[in-house]
């Protein structure tokens, strides 16, 4: 009978998934090695030491603010490192380390903490903090470094600003590997596969998001391609230029801020793509997956309202 | 939707000229038909938990002796409790009528054993609750009394439902509803199939797959006795694709009868929910709100099937139970033929004990059985299962806050909203859950396995359901 009083009571089920939030963040942390790792090929050690400054802000900052709060302190969840190894990837290469400091600070403070804490943040956290500092520095957020292994020797202009200003085509190659001017993380297309491949094939990201992020961008930079394709350049530029393949597998992905109905992932990514071509064709900035995302954050509450699914063997929601 | 009727039958058809591979063979190449048809046959959702059937998969039934004393609660059933017809100091046999039916929904109970009544009186049940029982002392000789055998092949509708009532058999798949009022449906609804579930899909349980394996022809007879007695011409007997030999078995074994079919299902969890072997087999959706019948389906598990063939032929009524007793915390798991009324303590016991490391002991499976606190609790009719798991099985850890990360969501097979749900009972908002079909869920716990964030979904929603069902 003393078996007995160690009995567990509990209502089902029970047993669970082996996967805890825990779990799920180490792993996301793990896929980020790779867009890592061809940072530091392609523009030098320097910038593990940027990645690193952030994760340890991102990671400090949250502990001291739950301890303001008296909440126990998560460091081990590992969602600040998260995010903070995302801002480290955003930046641009040999970026002031002091700076990238205060962009995770804000990250964290501000992002998250000031909205709750994990599961509760509206927006991006390391969107947030990318988009302080591009707001707070913006000459150091425009100032792009050759890649290590460049063969073009004038211009360190990002593929995107290249063709923006200088109706540059930048080859396809060199953007793929990651051999072209841009954020430390970002550039790598392979790195980026890697890593979002791996997440898709775990079951963390779920497919829908990038998979409408990248029709929604084949279609709507398609569309003006073809009316004109001197003018603007074609779709496979638009998904290998820029943050457009991490935003897609890394950041708009990020469970807390995207829809959790299918459907609304669809919407979700749909819009990105689309603010992401306007903002590129239309805008004065080169570049706008940041803003995409940041944006349709916003509009995850109501994207989730609106696409209530039918509920098994319903004819239609209006007949009820 | 006839049409697809038909592709089903035609895959069916095919799959009973098979050779001994054939069978694994024709599951994979219908697997790849039903994906180009998109005619897969699941439903969509569900989850994928460690299944541990290869604890007692091989273990044949063993009978259980009677134990010294049972415990035979008056409700085994949904529905109201039976009226007792003896009273303490009476002497009873095997098989005797001990309390009948009282009302529409209920359910005749026989005496499990030969002995004296020493009380009539509470006890805690499977789900927690005290229930008014019949306590019976067990003498060493046993002596039976069976209602008169029938046959099967002459049997009428009429003769077949009234021996379901006498027999007092309920469904064994969960719910233990009168099965005689399930054969009753009403004149209205036009039945089109007698679904007979052998999907089994709660981890560890193995009763369905061994009773399909044991007693294949029984099974057999079992439905072909609910096809007659609802005038029914088309069986169809849906098993997860796990259970390979079992599909195997009855396939071999339907041959001679074209009206019945055996189809493989994906094997997932929930496969065996009612809703859900109904959309699979036939496509059709029960529905919210409406029952199986609304689509012309009567859906019974396999065990009940072969507790019908027991009444009509031999006359048994339900007395016994047949169940899995399983999980790494018990030294012999076993599948067991246990008398109804046998007190947890006894049939874990006669399995070799506790082990030190168990953590949980459940009655039924560990998605939707209920976790035990006294172990005098009595096996009833529709006990599936016993396990008793250890730490490493009953994993679990702390609650974070909700991510958002919608794998609730995905995963629900009734397509609702668990996190939502949870959190407007929470917040007290039942209108709003309501509305978003809180009273919909079938409790299957799916969301709250797949958690990452381990939030007690279906707990709440649990607790919502009841205050939305008491508020209207």
């Amino acid at each position: 009978m003393e078996t007995l009083n160690k009995l567990e009571l509990s209502s089902s089920p029970h047993v669970h998934s082996k996967w805890s939030t825990k779990k799920v963040m180490w792993f996301v942390v793990l896929s980020l090695i790779p867009p890592l790792i061809s940072g530091v090929i392609f523009f030098g050690i320097y910038q593990l030491l940027i990645v690193l400054v952030c994760v340890l802000f991102a990671a400090g900052t949250e502990a001291i603010i739950k301890k303001i709060r008296r909440k126990k302190i998560t460091i081990d969840d590992g969602s600040a490192v998260i995010t903070g190894l995302l801002l480290g990837l955003i930046l641009p290469p040999n970026f002031s380390l002091s700076a990238a400091a205060l962009g995770s600070i804000f990250s964290i403070a501000i992002g998250k903490e000031l909205f709750g804490g994990l599961g509760y943040n509206i927006f991006n956290p390391a969107l947030i903090g990318r988009a302080f500092l591009q707001a707070a520095f913006p000459v150091a957020m425009t100032t792009w470094s050759k890649p290590n292994f460049s063969v073009d020797t004038i211009s360190s202009a990002t593929p995107l600003a290249a063709y923006k200003f200088d109706r540059v085509l930048t080859k396809l190659e060199p953007m793929i590997i990651g051999n072209i001017s841009g954020s430390i993380g970002e550039t790598s297309a392979i790195a980026i596969l890697a890593g979002g491949i791996f997440l898709i094939a775990v079951g963390i990201v779920n497919w829908r998001i990038p998979l409408s992020m990248i029709t929604g961008m084949i279609l709507f930079s398609g569309i003006f391609w073809i009316i004109d394709p001197i003018k603007y350049p074609n779709p496979l530029f638009h998904i290998f230029a820029g943050g457009f393949l991490l935003g897609a597998f890394y950041m708009a992905t990020d469970w807390v801020t995207s829809p959790v109905t299918s459907k609304g992932m669809w919407i979700f990514g749909f819009c990105i793509s689309l603010i992401i071509v306007v903002i590129r064709i239309f805008g004065g900035l080169p570049e706008g997956v940041m803003y995409a995302i940041l944006i349709m954050n916003a509009f995850v509450p109501l994207i989730n309202r609106l696409t209530v699914p039918k509920i098994f063997g319903e004819q239609s929601r209006s007949k009820q | 939707m006839p049409i697809q009727i038909i592709t089903i039958y035609d895959i069916t058809e095919s799959k009973r000229i098979n050779g001994i591979n054939y069978a694994s063979l024709s599951i994979l190449l219908n697997e790849i038909s039903m994906l180009l048809l998109n005619n897969k046959k699941t439903f969509k959702g569900g989850v994928h938990p460690k299944a541990y059937k290869e604890l007692t998969e091989n273990l044949p039934f063993e009978i259980m002796p009677a134990p010294k004393q049972v415990i035979i609660p008056l409700s085994q059933h949904t529905g109201k409790p039976a009226r007792p017809l003896i009273k303490k100091g009476n002497e009873v046999k095997t098989g005797e009528l001990i309390a009948e039916q009282n009302g529409f929904i209920s359910s005749n109970i026989h005496s499990s054993v030969t002995g004296k009544v020493i009380k009539i009186g509470q006890a805690v049940n499977s789900t927690g609750l005290l229930r008014e029982s019949i306590f019976i002392e067990t003498y060493e000789t046993e002596e039976f009394i069976k209602l008169p055998p029938l046959n099967i092949e002459k049997v009428s509708s009429e003769e077949i439902i009234l021996r379901v009532k006498e027999a007092g058999i309920v469904g064994l798949g969960g719910a233990a509803f009168p099965t005689h009022v399930k054969l009753s449906p009403p004149p209205d609804k036009k039945i089109d199939y007698v679904i007979l579930n052998g999907c089994e899909c709660e981890p560890y349980l193995t009763r369905d797959y061994r009773l399909m394996l044991e007693r294949t022809d029984d099974v057999i007879s079992g439905l072909r006795l609910i096809m007659k007695a609802v005038n029914v011409n088309k069986g169809i007997i849906g098993i997860e694709d796990n259970k390979i030999e079992a599909i195997q078995k009855l396939e071999k074994a339907v041959s001679n009868f074209p009206e019945i079919s055996v189809i493989a299902l994906k094997t997932k969890y929930p496969q065996g929910a009612e809703k859900m072997l109904i959309k699979a087999a036939t496509k059709r959706e029960v529905p919210p709100g409406k029952l199986p019948f609304d689509v012309g389906c009567i859906i019974q598990n396999i065990g009940t099937a072969v507790s019908i063939y027991d009444a009509v032929t031999n006359g048994e009524p339900q007395i016994t139970a047949a169940l899995t007793v399983s999980g790494k915390g018990i030294y012999q798991p076993k599948n067991l033929i246990v008398k109804v009324g046998t007190p947890l303590m006894d049939v874990l016991n006669f399995c070799g004990g506790i082990k030190e490391d168990a953590v949980k002991i459940i009655v039924g499976g560990p998605m939707m059985g209920f976790a035990q606190y006294d172990l005098s609790v009595p096996i009833t009719k529709a006990t599936s299962g016993i396990l008793v798991l250890t730490k490493e099985e009953a994993f679990n850890f702390d609650e974070t806050n909700c991510l958002r990360c919608g794998k609730c969501v995905e995963v629900c097979p009734l397509n609702l909203i668990p996190t939502r749900l949870a959190r407007l009972t929470q917040f007290e908002r039942y209108d709003d859950a309501k509305k978003l079909g809180i009273t919909v869920c079938m409790e299957c716990g799916t969301c709250t396995f797949n958690c990452p964030a381990n939030i007690p979904l279906v707990q709440w929603i649990r607790l919502g359901k009841q205050k939305v069902v008491s508020l209207t």
